[in-house]
């Protein structure tokens, strides 16, 4: 048999089918395995809140979307090359995401008038024209599932839960890609008979998409020229919870991780649950407020207190974040932004929380806030997060959201010795000139307050919610105390933008600036290189550190004659920086659950420009 | 610390109670009940034989939260109801604190209910002092969840309408291993209580009657006024019969049934007659802590006392656990774990 293998340099697959059809899995095999095969990738799994919504409903179907590359991409594709749709109910919600001529790969076991249904269809979508114009192959997956694993003495139903191996073999076949990583995955995920089952639909998957030339051609994506280096495959959550992790260890001190449930953030408790010989202690409180407040207690106490939440999460621990400002001890928030407000779309993402990390708090309470741009990055952001609070005694809020902890990319991994030792305040002998102990006098470069921690001898002293005197620590009423302490509290968050890296740019050095932060870094960068490539003068500054700015922000805004900020909320980081630098910035916005697509974002560079009357 | 000589090993440190009295002025109002329970503690910190600096009190919001400020010891004065939180994460984060929290009962069961069951289930080894005075003090006299029914208050003109809870109760319905219960204006019984809550392993949790002679005065005067005691109190002793009452005419507990019924000893009953008290029984305790004023003496003293694993130490040994499967974890196998792959 002869086929035809056509190059491509990039290639976006979405995987979506029933919640409970293993999609998250199968993509998640799909991307290792590629990223084995050395190709650069993004991942953006799209699941519903609902664990298990009524099987071959539209609530329920769970999608993972992946993009795989032979050069450098940043986001997981605008559209979808192949769809691989387990029922229809999945067919009908994604098949907008297909290109023209697109490939979509059809389960025709569940095209029953009662599957119809239950899709709030009454035609069947193969036969009513609605997938005109795309290539459809359909399969009787159920059916060929159950024929592979038939001699294995499976129930009807554990058979046909192979079925999104057999699909795997086939897009496996497609792009050549090798079965090693995922057979060996296979042995030690399940017992027998169910390995062998899955072995075998895996490979009756490939040997039907070989045998029976349903596909006019193999695509080749070659190894991408990535940087050299050691790399792995990482989701943001599982970077957050190894640069936490490494930040605590960089600063010999002890992580205590206080947390509780929440989508999206839960996932970063798992990680760090396991990492317990690491000095990891992690702690499931009763709520959300318990979570921050025994996190602080065990900052107080002499270790490294963080936790970890989503948007409903952060404006319960409100109260706690301005104690935390207040007794200025070391403390790290992680806020995973999702859809709000209130319960909003939990598994959908958005930057929705900027204005809230800021300024969500009774009082002046100012604090530091950095935010996360890649998967990847929140490796590094969490060690930052951690120096930042440690080394300036302040609590730091940490920005990442549903797309960020749920995506993956390959991550070329640190030189271990070019991690630097992080400092800390820690203090066991006074201070005072008397001999006595002044918990709140400051060094005078940074007004980092002093750390002495329960247990040092000779080192007594209170802290609490009240007003502190500048000095002492001690209750203080005074009303020219009050104003000091508050500027104090200020300038103390100001003057960490002396101690954090200026701010760079990407592109042009004149022109239109893009300025965004967060998890749009992929669609944004990736839309700038095409501006740049067709003439066009485009700059990008992503931002880490949102508070304080860094400092040589307002120089780059006077280099531009344009500042365009996209983001996924109605213009939060636009406002902040109309306020701060007094400059007409166009907001370019996107609530949708969804990340921007680089179409989008280009879309907006486009109208950016002329709406300037500038041409390239 | 005088008598701590460098040097020397296994020293128990000697401090007097002067030496757990904090700089700061005392502010609570003349004749409040807290001045007693700030005395009785110093005192007992002064006699447990515990460094000084290893002392760690923790308090949330309220007339009795201030108590942190006014002891010469590691203090955090945090927020409303949530000392218990506070208290968990810093005696994980070091087991060696003797940890005490201070709250009172407006603090511990409206805003800190959630907080204050959970700690108890979990069973972290600190000591809680409850100050009941069934008010709320430091926004000036509303009803509080241990109010009595009916109480005018100045949120409840014409009475309050809340049923109250029984503290302890609570605390052993949340799986509490220490309760104990002492009052205010009784120091000694109040000093023999903080001794055994603070040598008992586990959440010990201590319900003072306290006196607010502003919003609430007298409010215990029922049950606890010398006049009246002998009659309205019954202090328990593990091992010894449960009897009360004045020396003339004494009483004794014992069980009819499932009920408790009062007996007077000397003519038809004697103290072997009597319910014998047994701290480490929880069927004794489920009666116990509902015996109340006015149908019964209140108990008085530890009403129940369990040994179970500490939450800070089964947390220690799963890390202990860990380090000895996996090896102290290097930021190396850390960072390039899992599947990996080069590029040249």
């Amino acid at each position: 048999m002869i086929t035809e293998t056509e190059i491509a340099d990039r290639v976006t697959i979405c995987f979506a089918g029933d919640s409970g059809d293993g999609m998250q899995l199968t993509g998640t095999q799909f991307t290792n395995t590629s990223a084995l095969a050395g190709n650069d990738l993004a991942t953006f799994p799209d699941y519903p809140a609902e664990i298990r919504a009524p099987a071959g409903t539209r609530a329920g179907v769970s999608g993972f979307q992946l993009q795989f590359s032979s050069d450098q991409i940043f986001t997981a594709g605008d559209a979808a090359d192949v769809l691989v749709a387990m029922n229809v109910a999945a067919l009908v919600t994604n098949v907008k995401k297909l290109k023209p001529r697109g490939t979509v790969i059809v389960n025709t076991d569940k095209l029953s008038d009662k599957d119809l249904e239950k899709a709030d269809l009454t035609s069947n979508p193969l036969e009513d024209g609605s997938l005109d114009g795309y290539e459809v192959i359909e399969v009787e997956l159920s059916r060929l599932t159950k024929e592979a694993v038939k001699d294995l003495g499976l129930s009807a139903k554990e058979a046909d839960r192979c079925k999104n191996l057999f699909a795997l073999g086939m897009t496996y076949w497609m792009y050549g890609r090798d079965h090693s990583f995922t057979k060996n995955w296979i042995k030690g995920k399940f017992k027998e008979p169910y390995s062998t089952a899955n072995l075998k639909a895996l490979e009756a998957g490939h040997a039907y998409a070989e045998t029976m030339e349903i596909f006019e051609r193999m695509v080749e994506v070659k190894s991408a020229t990535l940087t050299p280096g050691t790399y792995r495959n990482i989701t943001g959550t599982q970077a957050l919870a190894i640069g936490l992790t490494t930040g605590t260890n960089l600063a010999e001190k002890n992580l205590f991780y206080g947390t509780y449930p929440i989508t999206p953030a839960t996932d970063t408790l798992h990680e760090l649950a396991k990492l317990k010989n690491y000095n990891v202690t992690t702690f499931q409180a009763e709520d959300e407020i318990a979570g921050i407040c025994s996190a602080i207690g065990a900052s107080w106490a002499g270790s490294m207190g963080v936790t970890g939440t989503s948007g409903p999460g952060l404006a319960l621990k409100g109260e706690a974040l301005g104690l935390a400002v207040m007794t200025e001890l070391p403390l790290v928030v992680v806020d995973v932004q999702r859809g709000g407000p209130s319960t909003g779309l939990p598994t959908k993402t958005e930057q929705s929380d900027l204005l809230m990390a800021l300024y969500g708090r009774n009082g002046e309470a100012p604090m530091a806030i950095i935010a996360a741009a890649t998967p990847a990055d929140c490796f590094e952001v969490g060690i930052e997060a951690v120096r930042i609070s440690l080394e300036h005694m302040t609590p730091v809020m940490l920005l990442t959201d549903g797309y960020l902890a749920n995506g993956a990319e390959p991550w070329r991994l640190p030189d271990i010795d070019s991690l630097k030792p992080i400092g800390n305040r820690l203090i066991s002998t006074p201070n005072g000139e008397d001999g006595e102990y002044l918990p709140y006098k400051r060094d005078p470069e940074t007004l980092a307050r002093s750390w002495a921690t329960p247990g040092t001898p000779g080192m007594m002293h209170r802290i609490g919610g009240l007003e502190k005197d500048e000095l002492t620590g001690n209750v203080s009423y005074d009303p020219e105390n009050h104003e000091k302490m508050c500027e104090l509290r200020r300038d103390k968050v100001a003057r960490i933008a002396n101690h954090i890296p200026e701010q760079d740019v990407f592109g042009s050095d004149d022109g239109l600036l893009v300025l965004a932060w967060g998890s749009t870094f992929g669609a944004i960068r990736q839309a700038v290189i095409k501006a740049n490539n067709d003439g066009k003068k485009v700059g990008h500054a992503h931002l880490r550190y949102i508070s304080p700015f860094p400092k040589n922000l307002e120089a780059i805004f006077k280099r531009y004659d344009k500042v365009l900020i996209p983001e996924m909320n109605l213009g939060q980081l636009s406002r902040v920086i109309k306020s701060e630098y007094l400059i007409d910035a166009i907001s370019h916005t996107k609530i949708q659950g969804q990340p921007f697509k680089v179409t989008e974002i280009e879309s907006a560079i486009n109208d950016a420009i002329s709406n300037n009357g500038q041409e390239a | 610390m005088d008598n701590v000589t460098e040097g020397e090993e296994a020293v128990t440190p000697s401090y007097k109670k002067k030496d757990f009295m904090s700089d700061q002025m005392l502010r609570w109002c003349p004749g409040c009940g807290d001045y007693s329970i700030l005395s009785q503690t110093q005192t007992v910190m002064a006699g447990l034989g515990i460094p000084k600096e290893d002392f760690a009190v923790v308090s949330g919001i309220g007339c009795s939260s201030r108590f942190p400020y006014y002891l010469e010891t590691y203090g955090f004065h945090t927020i409303h109801g949530r000392a218990p939180a506070f208290s968990s994460g810093a005696k994980c984060a070091n087991p060696d604190l003797s940890l005490w929290m201070i709250t009172g009962d407006g603090d511990a069961l409206a805003i800190g209910g959630n907080h204050t069951i959970h700690l108890v289930r979990r069973n972290v080894d600190i000591q809680v002092l409850l100050f009941n005075n069934r008010i709320y003090g430091l926004t000036k006299g509303q009803y509080s969840p241990t109010t009595s029914e009916g109480k005018v208050t100045k949120s409840s003109p014409m009475g309050s309408l809340d049923h109250p809870f029984n503290p302890l109760e609570l605390v052993l319905g949340a799986q509490g291993t220490f309760l104990a219960r002492a009052v205010d204006t009784y120091p000694k019984e109040l000093r023999q209580v903080l001794i055994e809550a603070e040598g008992h392993t586990g959440t010990s949790y201590v319900e003072i009657l306290q006196n607010c002679p502003i919003f609430n005065d007298k409010v215990f005067d029922s049950v606890v006024n010398r006049k009246v005691r002998d009659e309205k109190i019954i202090f328990l002793e593990h091992g010894q019969p449960m009897t009360f009452g004045a020396k003339d005419a004494p009483k004794g507990l014992r069980l009819n049934g499932l009920e408790v019924e009062i007996i007077e000893l000397g003519g038809e009953y004697s103290e072997a007659d009597c319910l014998v008290h047994d701290k480490t029984s929880k069927a004794l305790a489920n009666i116990l802590v509902q015996l109340d004023y006015p149908d019964y003496p209140v108990p008085m003293g530890v009403l129940y006392q369990v040994e179970r694993p500490t939450y800070n130490d089964i947390l220690h040994a799963q890390i202990d656990e860990s380090v000895e499967k996996k090896g102290k974890g290097k930021l190396k196998d850390l960072i390039y774990g899992g599947q990996t792959w080069s590029v040249e």
